[in-house]
């Protein structure tokens, strides 16, 4: 056990090495990209002097290092300043749709998750069969249709006719089960949008395991091919599983901009984009850091997790 | 009304005198005179659905820039004047107002009784601190270049502010219209731009940038006759489809910007009209006059003769609009050149002839488009881009990344798609963008005929005689200008049927100018 | 009733592809060489499906000029025209024809999805492998410099990168080459880590064989089908990837035809109950279901298992 400990603290000090290295990285792309904040904000009506003096009130007239080097510091003092464009603190506005954004990727994950589980497993147990390849041809054409295609059906059946509300709005006060029923069409896009991956890591991983010996020797045995999978290939299929489920999760945190855009969900990434649209750099790179994280630290769970799931290593040396 | 201002109307002692004779009457009638059976009823939630607004918008006036924004704005803020759906201006905050006889010095006669949401009752304090607020050394608004004929404004007495200007300009009530110069409560002298306060028709409630506004009917509203619905939510519903959606799913009762590609089928729709408003805004193609092959007016030529106007209007706008004539004054400003100036057509002989005075055979140009400049940019430039071909002119069409569109490629690189929405008087477009040495002059285009006769008409008093300058200064625009005007865009919205509009809907901005939550009502 | 219908088209269309299946795999087993018959002969009729799917496809993208009916961006009449016996898929909406955008965005579409796959594998799988069997510092910084790229959402990466060096086909597809790079370093080098420790592997570097030897003889053929596996899943990413940047205003340059960029330019006609859009998002998702099938069968003839 004491590896496993050692191993989350190397992890994440290499954590805050990458989030350290991804500040750096957007903060200098951001800087590369055509334009400031003083030009984008004022886009068409911008002219010499409004740009000047907006760069002079907001100080983005500084040298690059210095602003990188004052917005550390402080992002270390836990100051992670205000928006550049409407003077809002970086955390007030963070916070609120940070919520959002994991009540979506938790939402479609509940769902997503042990859809492809089961039916990853049920297509490595009847492999071959008509079942298995209609699984196969659904999953793989749900996937194959861009996020916001499979929206606009789902619109078209279930916001249309009017069962689910195409926009979603949380209006104050709530409750959870309006919430579910208010985010469903996105979070059933995106459930649509992840399973297929997760549900074919799975079906190949056990696949892969079913021609090594100790299965052989289980169904010798006379097991039944079900408990022949899921006691004997699944605890050894796991690892590729969970590193392909934490990979999903991960997408469902930071990459689901196009989703929001069209449910008009008020999560985090429109904020990105709309962030880095405006070159509005404090919020950029607070979001950047925010799924910088989220990645890293699903990464490491499913590291931990696959290392936990395999005795083997659980007892190296 | 006992003395209507119209489009056609409209003389100069009007608008210099402004609203003094009209006094007190002119208030009580809505813009639009509708006929006694559709008075309007108060009551009802407006929901908005926007196609723009984002995540940064911000309540400083000096950053208003889309849509969103300025309805927003106008929902809850006053100006000093307002354009009424005919294109005629009306007095707002400013009661009446007054020219020296050089239009150089203007004063305004402030509205008694206004107060502000907060109660503080309006002076000509807060309209001083208001437009100052874009003056200045370190002003950092957009309506900088607006005000910036502005030398000296001050305050005669708490209810009448003078304002002394560089030069003569008799379109000057018309500017104090303008969307960023709202009019907010002063303290010390300042206004303070993140404050919510205002004297319109709305008081906000809730505003969560790129997500929704929310607004209730400003009980003590000085017009009564305006503001009929109880509330509004704004939402920001960016996605073209996902707008239609809403509104067809009864989430939203009004959208803009209504998807040109499938509005056909939404008209289909039960219980939705589609709305559409000829306005002044219009597409543009500037090429930069300084540099080669755009110097040579002849290419210049070459290249507007090679464009299908009629093709864009209808396969771009679906036949929303109306061709351009390589000028940009609409058919809704007063001094419209019309039949005086013979509409340009697709010929692609012309072109030719054209060309070969340059001393070319063909031609090798690259188009910079993005569907930043306006919905449709790089079709349309594909669609040009096949038309040319037949005169002998190589278009390549080149899509720019949306992002960083107006700070990196327009008036960066030689020819470029672009927009204007339009401005309410010739004089206002014309110095805007076409005046040697404008700030947004797009095409670097100089012409010393051109700035003379636009010097002279901003200070001409006779009407027919400024009727004469501004059609020979459109005449300019469209012979010897660097830009190709081809299609003026309709405002296209579309509502339920439960929403009621007036007979006629301002053209000047989109969302009846901007003025949907104050001039609409539910049926 | 309408479900009825629609499970029975589905019905006729899943039997007709099965049948189609059929009749290529008697073909090719017919005119192929023994070995090669051999192989075919065992193959499921999924799989010769998507090899006859692809063998189409090949075919539709070289001879794009030969098949046309007109230019790839020849404006041939009004807008969103019905289908007929001119325009048999119809118009778009700026007037082109929709077969001929079709046979082009074939030839576009699968051209770069495949370019920019093949590249992300070889560079993956490369360094992946290096890394591994380097180890040492080599695979430190490999595997750090990914999980930095990485730990950057792809959209976001390609939407700086692209804006910071432009939309030309060349920087489209480095930029999402680069993404997927990523992801398959990191397959490649689990995959490899497994494999580096095995005994043959000690043997071979004891009998003195250099590194290229080994990642090219022992390590690349032991580790190909979860490889395989992920090329399938990956060719589809890219498409998606392509059109998610052209929703952003990013993918390919009028007026070349490109499905992800057909999707979404009438992808609002979908909510109207329209199947246009439908003709090239069917396009992209057939391809993805036939390759998947052929990967298929690979994984399941590598996995030795006999039923």
């Amino acid at each position: 056990m004491a590896h496993v400990w050692r191993m989350i603290a190397q992890r994440l000090a290499l954590g805050f090495l990458t989030l350290f290295v991804v500040s750096l990285l957007i903060f200098g792309a951001t800087e590369l990209l055509p334009g400031d904040f003083a030009e984008a904000i004022l886009g068409q009506s911008a002219t010499p002097e409004t740009i000047a003096a907006i760069r002079r009130d907001l100080g983005l007239d500084l040298p690059f290092h210095t602003r990188y080097i004052g917005w550390l510091s402080n992002v270390l003092q836990g100051d992670f300043g205000k928006s550049l464009a409407n003077q809002q603190p970086v955390i007030e506005l963070i916070s609120k749709r940070l919520g959002n954004t994991l009540f979506l990727a938790l939402y479609a994950a509940a769902m997503a998750v042990p859809l492809a589980l089961i039916l990853g497993i049920l297509a490595a147990l009847f492999r071959n069969t008509v079942f298995d390849r209609m699984s196969n041809a659904l999953a793989l054409t749900s996937i194959s249709f861009p996020e916001f295609f499979v929206a606009y059906i789902l619109i078209l059946w279930f916001a249309q006719t009017g069962y689910f509300p195409s926009i979603v709005r949380f209006s104050p006060g709530i409750g959870f089960g309006e919430s579910l029923y208010r985010s469903f069409l996105p979070a059933l896009t995106l459930t649509l949008v992840v399973t297929a991956h997760m549900m074919r890591m799975t079906r190949a991983a056990l696949i892969n395991l079913l021609a090594s010996p100790y299965i052989e020797m289980a169904r010798l045995k006379g097991m039944s091919p079900m408990r022949v999978i899921l006691r004997h290939a699944l605890p050894n299929a796991l690892a590729p599983i969970i590193n392909v489920v934490a990979l999903n999760l991960a997408y469902l945190i930071t990459g689901v901009v196009v989703v929001e855009v069209v449910f008009v969900y008020p999560g985090l990434g429109q904020l990105m984009v709309d962030s880095v649209s405006r070159r509005d750099i404090p919020v950029v790179q607070a979001v950047a850091l925010i799924f910088a994280s989220a990645y890293v630290l699903l990464n490491l769970t499913a590291d931990v997790l696959s290392t936990l799931s395999n005795p083997r290593l659980m007892h190296r040396r | 009304m006992t003395k209507s201002i119209t489009r056609t109307g409209l003389t100069r002692r009007s608008v210099l005198r402004g609203a003094t004779a009209l006094g007190a009457a002119a208030l009580i009638l809505p813009a639009g005179m509708r006929a006694a059976s559709a008075e309007p009823k108060k009551g009802g939630i407006l929901r908005i659905g926007m196609g723009s607004g984002s995540t940064s918008d911000s309540l400083d006036p000096g950053s208003w820039a889309d849509a969103y924004t300025q309805v927003f704005a106008t929902s809850r803020h006053n100006y000093l004047t307002e354009i009424d759906a005919d294109g005629a201006l009306q007095p707002e905050i400013a009661e009446s107002w007054e020219a020296s006889a050089d239009a150089a010095t203007w004063t305004f006669k402030i509205r008694q009784g206004v107060t502000f949401h907060s109660g503080k009752a309006l002076d000509a304090e807060d309209v001083i601190a208001s437009i100052n607020h874009h003056r200045g050394e370190d002003s950092t608004s957009a309506a900088k270049p607006i005000v910036e004929g502005i030398t000296e404004i001050k305050a005669d007495g708490s209810h009448t502010v003078v304002v002394t200007l560089e030069s003569g300009n008799a379109d000057f009530p018309f500017i104090m219209s303008d969307y960023h110069l709202a009019i907010l409560p002063a303290k010390d002298g300042a206004i303070d731009p993140a404050s919510t306060d205002g004297c319109g028709a709305y008081v906000l409630d809730s505003f969560e940038p790129g997500v929704e506004a929310r607004l209730t009917r400003n009980p003590n509203y000085w017009k009564t006759d305006r503001a009929h619905f109880d509330g509004i939510e704004l939402l920001p519903i960016v996605d073209g489809a996902a707008r239609q959606n809403a509104l067809i799913s009864g989430q939203v009762d009004v959208i803009d910007r209504v998807d040109l590609n499938t509005v056909h089928l939404l008209k289909r729709a039960a219980n939705i009209n589609v709305l559409s408003v000829t306005g002044s805004q219009h597409y543009v193609f500037p090429m930069d006059s300084r540099a080669a092959p755009f110097s040579d007016n002849n290419v210049r030529m070459a290249i507007k003769h090679a464009v299908d106007r009629e093709e864009l209007v209808e396969k771009i706008l679906n036949g929303y609009g109306t061709v351009g004539n390589d000028h940009p004054i609409s058919t809704a400003n007063r001094f419209h050149a019309g039949d005086a100036l013979e509409q340009r057509t697709y010929d692609a002989d012309k072109a030719k002839w054209y060309l070969k005075q340059a001393g070319m055979d063909s031609l090798d140009i690259e188009l910079s488009v993005s569907d930043a400049a306006f919905g449709g940019a790089v079709d349309a430039g594909v669609l040009m881009s096949e038309k040319s071909a037949a005169a002998g002119i190589n278009l390549t069409v080149k899509r720019e990344p949306a992002d960083g569109y107006w700070s990196n490629i327009w008036m960066k690189k030689p020819f470029a798609a672009s927009y204007w929405g339009g401005r309410p008087t010739e004089d206002w477009m014309f110095s805007t963008a076409y005046k040697s040495g404008a700030n947004w002059n797009e095409s670097f285009w100089e012409n010393a005929r051109f700035d003379q006769l636009l010097a002279a008409a901003r200070s001409e008093l006779d009407n027919d005689k400024r009727r004469e300058m501004y059609v020979e200064m459109q005449g300019l625009v469209r012979d010897e200008g660097s830009t190709i005007i081809p299609m003026f865009a309709n405002y296209v919205m579309a509502h339920s049927t439960a929403v009621v509009t007036p007979e006629k809907v301002a053209p000047n901005w989109t969302m009846d100018g901007f003025r949907v939550a104050e001039r609409w009502w539910f049926a | 009733m309408s479900i009825l219908i629609s499970i029975f088209w589905f019905a006729v269309a899943v039997v007709g592809a099965m049948a189609l299946g059929w009749l290529f795999r008697a073909f090719v087993v017919a005119v192929s060489p023994q070995r090669q018959a051999q192989e075919m002969r065992t193959a499921p009729l999924t799989a010769s499906f998507g090899l006859l799917v692809i063998l189409i496809y090949v075919l539709v993208a070289a001879l794009a000029p030969i098949i046309a009916p007109f230019g790839e961006s020849e404006v041939v009449g009004g807008e969103f025209l019905p289908w007929d016996s001119t325009y048999l898929l119809g118009t778009d909406n700026l007037g082109r024809d929709m077969l001929t955008r079709m046979i082009y965005g074939a030839r576009n579409t699968v051209g770069i999805a495949f370019t920019i796959t093949a590249l992300a594998f070889f560079v993956g799988t490369v360094l992946g492998l290096l890394a591994a069997v380097v180890g040492g510092w080599l695979d430190q910084v490999l595997s750090r410099s990914v999980d930095v790229l990485m730990a950057i959402p792809s959209l976001i990466f390609s939407l700086l990168l692209l804006t910071i060096f432009g939309t030309s086909v060349l920087s489209l597809v480095l930029v999402i080459a680069t993404v997927d790079a990523t992801r398959v370093f990191r397959l490649a080098r689990s995959v490899a880590q497994g494999i580096v420790v095995m005994d043959y592997i000690e043997a071979a570097r004891l009998r003195g064989e250099g590194k290229w030897w080994l990642i090219t003889r022992e390590i690349l053929p032991n580790a190909m089908a979860p490889l395989v596996a992920e090329f399938g899943l990956r060719f589809c990413f890219v498409f998606l990837a392509i059109s998610g940047l052209s929703f952003l205003g990013l993918g390919i340059q009028p007026p070349t035809a490109d499905w992800g960029g057909m999707v979404r330019d009438n992808a609002t006609l979908i909510t109207f109950g329209d199947l246009t859009p439908f003709l090239p998002a069917g396009a992209i998702a057939l391809l993805t279901v036939a390759v998947n099938f052929v990967v298929d069968w690979q994984l399941h003839k590598s996995s030795g298992l006999k039923e």
